[in-house]
């Protein structure tokens, strides 16, 4: 792997992040950051969408017609979403109920078709692929980090294993207790915001002005 | 009593963007100017109407199991179907606007094809599917009223977070934070409002 491919893959992690640099996706993912599980199979599940989305529509970009891109793309990601669907609710049941319409709105999450159009019609399949993969992952970064806030202080857990100790409970004599409002959707909007602000305050080219 | 009680809580306590976070990349890009947001949550509220209830009516007769022919259940199909009525019903609306108001198009035109891809559309549909399994939507009329409610929802949500940017351009924000960074945090503290709603008993 020359240095190229590999600035397709880190690049999206930080410097042209999908969710914190270019505010994409942000639609149907941060209802699934309650907790960490659901987080990461819905980071995964991204990844291999918009991977596979962009290594389909590279190979095909030299024979669609531009006037129906969109409905094409449209279908291939369709597709590509109802494989991981079966395939989550075949293997992963409980997660898949978790997550519930969000998997469905991986077909309308604006990562997927903001990296088919703005990249895979012009570049070449394997470059695509590496790109998907890297946006994902970005995607799935930020997931992860608003799940572990919200898990860690909203239930005292992570990936479903406790981590805070059942003595420090004001049931159990101690002086801790949950903070509840973690597991509230607006929790998440706001952790997304302390992260824009940590993020682009260590990088001030991204500020605007 | 019912169909009011739908039409209430799609509005305020099931909010699209407060509730279930969606068509937020629009909601943050387009929410600069109250006259935008007027009118690209004009035109979510009316496609969201018209896409709701048709998609109900294919998953009552196509899609759900036993609709089409006994023992045959064609519900994972419903993605792709979703998507194709919507992505075709808005490449309908936008070609009979331009075709008979070329005024109102040229103050859409940008949002039109956005709006295929805007995921509150997706998501009402996703969640009227969900809800008539459920039983909370019986009837036509029903999916109707609660296309209406989630479309004003969303409405009311970018109308309300334009206005308080407009104001936020007079306050003196760290540079960091300017942009997308405080328009997520005035969403959560707007969303930790609306969850007052919640309370509401119909």
């Amino acid at each position: 792997m020359n240095s190229k491919s590999v600035k397709f893959l880190t690049e999206p992690l930080s410097g042209s992040n999908p969710v914190i640099v270019q505010i994409l996706g942000i639609c149907s993912s941060l209802a699934v950051t309650v907790q960490l599980k659901p987080a990461i199979v819905m980071g995964l599940s991204v990844m291999v969408v918009t991977a596979f989305a962009n290594l389909v529509m590279s190979l095909l970009r030299k024979g669609v017609p531009q006037r129906i891109r969109i409905i094409v793309q449209l279908v291939v990601i369709a597709t590509l979403v109802i494989l991981v669907d079966q395939i989550l609710q075949a293997f992963v049941y409980d997660v898949s109920k978790q997550l519930s319409v969000y998997v469905g709105l991986i077909i309308t999450n604006c990562i997927v078709m903001g990296r088919v159009e703005a990249f895979a019609l012009g570049n070449r399949p394997w470059d695509s692929f590496l790109d998907g993969v890297g946006n994902g992952a970005g995607y799935a970064l930020i997931l992860v980090i608003i799940a572990f806030f919200r898990e860690l202080l909203g239930s005292g857990a992570l990936l479903g294993y406790r981590v805070i100790p059942e003595s420090w409970y004001i049931a159990n004599g101690g002086c801790y207790a949950n903070c509840g409002i973690m597991l509230f959707p607006p929790m998440a909007l706001i952790i997304v915001g302390c992260i824009i602000w940590f993020h682009r305050s260590k990088n001030p080219s991204l500020q605007e002005k | 009593m019912e169909t009011l009680n739908l039409f209430i809580r799609s509005i305020f306590i099931d909010n699209m963007v407060f509730a279930f976070f969606f068509g937020m990349c629009s909601y943050i890009a387009v929410s600069k100017s109250v006259k935008t947001a007027l009118g690209l949550g004009a035109a979510v509220t009316f496609v969201m109407l018209m896409t709701v209830p048709l998609n109900y009516l294919i998953n009552q007769y196509v899609l759900a199991p036993n609709a089409l022919a006994d023992g045959v259940d064609l519900s994972f199909l419903s993605f792709i179907v979703f998507i194709a009525v919507i992505a075709a019903f808005t490449q309908l609306v936008e070609m009979v606007v331009e075709r008979f108001s070329p005024t109102l198009y040229n103050q859409l035109g940008i949002f039109l094809p956005l709006i295929a891809v805007n995921c509150a559309i997706m998501g009402g549909c996703l969640f009227m599917q969900q809800k008539v399994e459920a039983g909370a939507i019986t009837s036509f009329g029903q999916s109707v009223v609660y296309g209406l409610g989630s479309g004003l929802g969303w409405w009311l949500a970018i109308v309300m977070m334009a206005a308080i940017r407009e104001r936020t351009t007079y306050s003196k924000i760290p540079a960091a934070l300017k942009g997308p960074g405080i328009a997520f945090i005035i969403t959560g503290l707007m969303g930790m409002a609306f969850m007052i709603f919640s309370g509401i008993k119909l």
